[in-house]
């Protein structure tokens, strides 16, 4: 596909977009007037306090919802379904219990009908990077939580997304394996410089892992406001999200970020 | 962080061998109470017509069986082998429950695929599984004749139960998964094969476990009505010319072959099982 606006072109881009979930009661407005760009290869967190159509901005650029107004484009191109670009990790990990740890891993493949024999050998290299080698033919249950997560990232990336779609993928976890994994989870997405947005309602993680933090509003969710997370560091380079926590700014945007969800608390 | 399963200790405590100990002398006791209580069974139901306290004439006697069926295994020119007619019975409620299992789990599926479908037939699945199908023995028996009747009432008794069953068990398969094969762009049939069918595979086996028992009962009460051959037959020709042992055999066969039917199940269940 050609970029039809040359360089500079946003990797995913919504205009205008808003959804309403039609019920017997009625309307429900989730989303309105949404317009954002992610760049290629940048780190969004999506922060907003729950209700307020997060996971639905998620399943909005998945294509797996269309919008009811306005559009969302990747790549330049309107969404129109699932694309094989996107890739989608959701609140849990969702494993099959009746399927090996490797089989679960290849299930995106094996639904797009990929060549299997490549998406196995590339499934068990992620697995085995995140060291879950010896495990390819355990099965879910006899798993922790974090590892577990860490097979859903498998998954995900086992189909090669261009884009992440992260849904507050730790929230299951206990706080310590969260913040570890989340180093891990930033760690191979800068790496494998995917373009990742990340949607959650812990201001510690958005602004640890993400270059950008967009609040989102009550609902119906608009866009409230746009921070650029910053780290003066040595060697220029930004802190692995652990790291990033002991930082002076990570501080200041903690708090800045904070208030203005409490604002909405009161008002 | 890893959960892996716990191995057998290599020193067993001494508290660990008594906890052990205490564990099998449990089991043990229950074994025996069953024991105890099935021959406890058979001494009162042996001994009570002896002492004249029931009718013999009604009730036979657990002696009897066993000789009765020693002498029915051979067949006469007016009575098949008594296995010829385990065979038959065995048989109708096998096609039976198998042709239910296959249609249902069909119908399920249907109905999970177009779910207006599902919304129109609702109030007659309802409606035709709280309906005694056994009402309609006679009935089958004009339409569909002798045989044919049988595997009709047998396949009729199990078959909108286990309809309701899986539909059940399909709408309640984790609606995450589901959107989780969406996500990978997963067509409303890949869904079906890899997320619905085997995420409802513990549904399947409790209606498997279901079907058993109920298409037995629909081969016995249709040959009472209509067979020549069967245990069903046997039960009703033997209470016609009061010979309460012929009766008491065919329960009692009936009784093994449905232990039989239980155990191949949880055979399967325990293998399926493992690998969840």
């Amino acid at each position: 596909m050609q970029a039809p606006a040359g360089a500079g072109m946003a990797k995913v881009e919504l205009r205008d977009v808003g959804l309403r979930y039609f019920g017997p009661e009625g309307e429900t407005e989730a989303l309105k007037g949404i317009s954002l760009a992610v760049a290629p290869g940048e780190f969004v967190a999506i922060i907003g306090q729950s209700g307020c159509g997060k996971s639905t901005l998620l399943s909005l650029i998945s294509g797996i919802l269309q919008p009811t107004d306005g559009a969302v484009l990747v790549d330049g191109v309107p969404v129109s379904g699932p694309s094989r670009n996107v890739g989608y990790m959701l609140q849990q990990d969702y494993l099959f219990e009746w399927r090996t740890i490797l089989d679960n891993a290849v299930l995106g493949a094996e639904i797009q009908g990929a060549d299997m024999n490549a998406a196995r050998a590339r499934a068990a290299a992620l697995l085995t990077r995140y060291g879950l080698g010896q495990f390819l033919n355990h099965l879910p249950r006899q798993l922790s939580g974090g590892m577990r997560q860490r097979v859903a990232l498998a998954r995900t990336l086992c189909t090669e997304p261009d884009v992440v779609l992260l849904d507050e993928p730790f929230s299951a976890l206990d706080s310590q394996t969260r913040i570890a994994l989340a180093d891990e989870v930033a760690e191979i997405l800068r790496r494998e410089r995917k373009t990742a947005i990340l949607v959650t309602h812990d201001i510690g993680e958005a602004v640890s892992m993400a270059e950008r933090v967009i609040v989102l509003s009550r609902r119906p969710g608009r866009v409230k406001s746009d921070h650029a997370i910053r780290f003066n560091t040595a060697d220029g380079k930004r802190p692995a999200p652990f790291a990033a926590r002991n930082t002076p700014e990570f501080n200041g945007y903690f708090n800045a970020l904070w208030q203005e969800l409490e604002v909405h608390v009161e008002g | 962080m890893s959960k892996v399963e716990t191995a057998g200790p290599v020193n067993p405590s001494p508290q660990y061998l008594e906890w052990l100990r205490r564990e099998r002398r449990g089991h043990l006791t229950v074994r025996t109470t069953q024991l105890a209580l099935l021959v406890a069974f058979l001494v009162l139901w042996e001994v009570a017509p002896r002492l004249d306290l029931i009718n013999p004439l009604f009730t036979s006697y657990p002696s009897t069986i066993w000789p009765t069926f020693l002498e029915m295994l051979n067949a006469t020119p007016q009575q098949a082998s008594i296995l010829t007619h385990t065979w038959a019975t065995t048989l109708a409620t096998v096609v039976g429950f198998t042709a239910a299992m296959v249609l249902g789990t069909a119908i399920a599926a249907a109905l999970w695929w177009w779910n207006a479908l599902y919304k129109v037939l609702d109030p007659y699945l309802v409606v035709a599984n709280a309906l005694p199908k056994t009402a309609f023995v006679p009935l089958f028996y004009i339409w569909l004749g002798a045989t044919l009747s049988i595997y009709g009432m047998s396949l009729a008794i199990s078959l909108f139960i286990t309809i309701l069953m899986i539909y059940s068990g399909f709408q309640g398969v984790d609606p995450n998964k589901i959107k989780l094969a969406q996500t990978f762009g997963a067509t409303k049939g890949q869904i079906l094969i890899k997320v619905v069918l085997p995420g409802s595979v513990p549904t399947l086996i409790a209606t498997l476990k279901v079907n058993a028992g109920l298409s037995l009962v629909g081969v016995v009460v249709g040959e009472f009505q209509s067979a020549t051959y069967g245990l069903g037959y046997l039960i009703q020709y033997g209470s016609q010319i009061f010979k309460m042992n012929i009766v008491m055999t065919a329960i009692t066969i009936l009784a093994i072959v449905s232990s039989l039917m239980y155990l191949a199940i949880s055979w399967l269940e325990s293998a399926v099982m493992r690998r969840r």
